[in-house]
């Protein structure tokens, strides 16, 4: 029978010579990854690397390294990240920790799902202020075939903000001054009416979707990447949160709404909660 | 209200319908005491109250059971569980494995996402057929739309094995007759007539089922999660117990590289 393969444009390898199950030599994209990028590439270049499939220029080196350091922690308050403090917290696995900020942080209201909706925008509106005007008016479309819930505001824009904050401006700032790319500058100068027309201030997913943009990533990879890049927050924050234990971490009051009492109450058959 | 004054509103409280624990006392879920009121549900009557509010006749429940262990199989082949499989081998947890293995099931070619856009279609579709239209130009119109149906056709073979035993189950407790199912079996009588030639498959029978039971879509893909679950330790255990990494070694032969040529970063 016929040994069964795995096509891949991303990774060679040679066995040793006594034992098929061990590699000699790993290429990356071409690259010798212990050989030579281990020694002259960076992380960020590697990283690059390894979903274009090409070197970063010097100049979008920088920008995704600018744009890790921005998204790596977003702080516990963040949603991802408060999961990840869940686990920590009850001395979960380290894995389950991040399983749980990777699950949150996912979503399409602050997380991935939201920078890929944005990317998509980007690439289909480009640099038409008209049609983004247009179609930030319009409310999100709802698909009920979608396991996806629908955002309920326009992506990579605030929906409880008042203005666009610090960090985010400072982040825009930068990685707009960074010169590469077209999507970032053109946010940066067209911000104000952007966010007018949304009703809402922008926030770091839309920043972030620019940048991964300007980078040359699909909307795919570029989800991907943003889960990835906000792994380090949630790590330590987990982490963290294990050593002070739970009862420095908030539980919360619940008010039940239909509290049937201590006596409990019978069942019937349709309940209209 | 909006902006941070909602959010303000919402800081450090929990307002829910859907239940709470008191510690040491009892616990509230939906309404009712879970220990009292709800202590003779099974587990999967459970988890549909929990999704629905709603209860099942016990025929119902026998279909409802039969959807998941009809298609719990054990094979560490199959994506999932080799998710699954692989944290046995690679001497993870259990729950990583398995927690993985269920999150992996929500795919766009089976499972999850084939569920919900199959009880979507022909949910869809009967309130259509309902109002006037003809079913076979709503198919036709889906299949210019979406390039297929979900819950038709499948992948790896065209023939499925679930949809025998589930009808013999369905008809035994006299629930063949819903509205759902009939056109679930009639559009795929128009599927086999035209050049399409795609089979209903389990995805759509389920589907089916489950709407003429009352679940909506969105109930649907919420009770489907666990379907795949029954087959999953399984998978994990036997991997586990084996010696590690024994579980579908790969030789690095069998990766076929068709990428650039050998290059050198730059000095």
């Amino acid at each position: 029978m016929s040994e069964e393969i795995i096509h891949t444009r991303i990774w060679q390898e040679e066995p040793e010579p006594d034992n098929a199950f061990a590699a000699a030599s790993c290429h990356c994209h071409g690259y010798d990854v212990y050989g030579d990028l281990l020694v002259h590439a960076s992380w960020i270049e590697y990283l690059f690397l390894l979903f274009r499939g090409e070197s970063p220029s010097p100049a979008q080196a920088r920008l995704l390294e600018g744009l890790a350091l921005a998204l790596a922690n977003p702080g516990p308050r963040d949603a991802a990240v408060h999961a990840a403090m869940c686990g920590g917290v009850g001395g979960s696995t380290s894995a389950s920790c991040l399983m749980a900020a990777l699950a949150v942080g996912a979503g399409a209201s602050g997380g991935a799902r939201e920078v890929r909706l944005a990317m998509e925008n980007g690439l289909a509106r480009g640099t038409d202020m008209t049609l983004w005007q247009t179609s930030l008016a319009a409310k999100p479309v709802d698909d009920p075939a979608d396991v996806w819930p629908a955002p309920g505001h326009p992506p990579g824009f605030d929906p409880h903000g008042v203005h666009c904050t610090k960090p985010v401006l400072q982040t825009l700032a930068y990685l707009a001054g960074l010169d590469c790319g077209l999507s970032l500058p053109w946010l940066q100068a067209h911000r104000p009416l952007l966010e007018s027309a949304a009703g809402l201030p922008l926030a770091m997913p839309g920043v972030a979707a620019a940048a991964l943009l300007d980078l040359g990533f699909t909307p795919a990879q570029g989800e991907m990447l943003h889960l990835l890049l906000r792994l380090p927050g949630a790590a330590v924050h987990a982490l963290e949160q294990k050593d002070y234990g739970h009862k420095n971490f908030p539980f919360f009051r619940a008010e039940l709404e239909n509290d049937p009492g201590p006596a409990g109450a019978g069942l019937k058959t349709e309940d209209k909660s | 209200m909006k902006g941070p004054q909602l959010l303000e509103e919402y800081v450090g409280r929990l307002a829910t319908r859907m239940g709470a624990f008191f510690p040491g006392e009892r616990a509230v879920f939906r309404g009712h005491d879970l220990h009292a009121s709800l202590k003779d549900l099974d587990w999967l009557e459970l988890y549909l109250f929990g999704i629905t509010g709603r209860r099942y006749t016990p025929q119902q429940m026998k279909v409802l059971h039969a959807i998941g262990n009809f298609t719990s199989y054990p094979d560490a082949r199959i994506w999932n569980n080799r998710v699954a499989a692989l944290a046995g081998t690679a001497r993870s947890t259990g729950s990583l494995g398995i927690a993985a293995a269920l999150a992996v099931s929500e795919a766009q070619i089976y499972g999850r996402g084939v569920d919900l856009r199959a009880s979507e279609f022909l949910t869809r579709a009967r309130n259509r057929v309902d109002a006037g239209e003809d079913l076979a130009d709503l198919v036709r119109a889906e299949l210019k739309r979406q390039r297929g149906i979900a819950g038709y056709g499948r992948p790896i073979t065209s023939a499925d094995e679930r949809i025998a035993p589930m009808m013999a189950l369905v008809r035994e407790h006299g629930l063949d007759g819903g509205p759902h199912l009939k056109l679930a079996f009639e559009v795929e009588r128009i599927l086999l007539a035209g050049r399409w030639r795609m089979r209903m498959n389990y995805g759509a029978l389920a589907a089916a089922l489950a709407a003429d039971f009352g679940l909506s879509p969105r109930e649907f893909y919420l009770f489907s999660i666990p379907a795949f679950l029954a087959g999953m330790p399984p998978c994990y255990l036997e991997a586990a117990e084996k010696p590690a990494g024994l579980l579908f070694p790969l030789p690095c032969r069998v990766m076929l590289y068709e990428g650039v040529s050998r290059r050198q970063w730059r000095r």
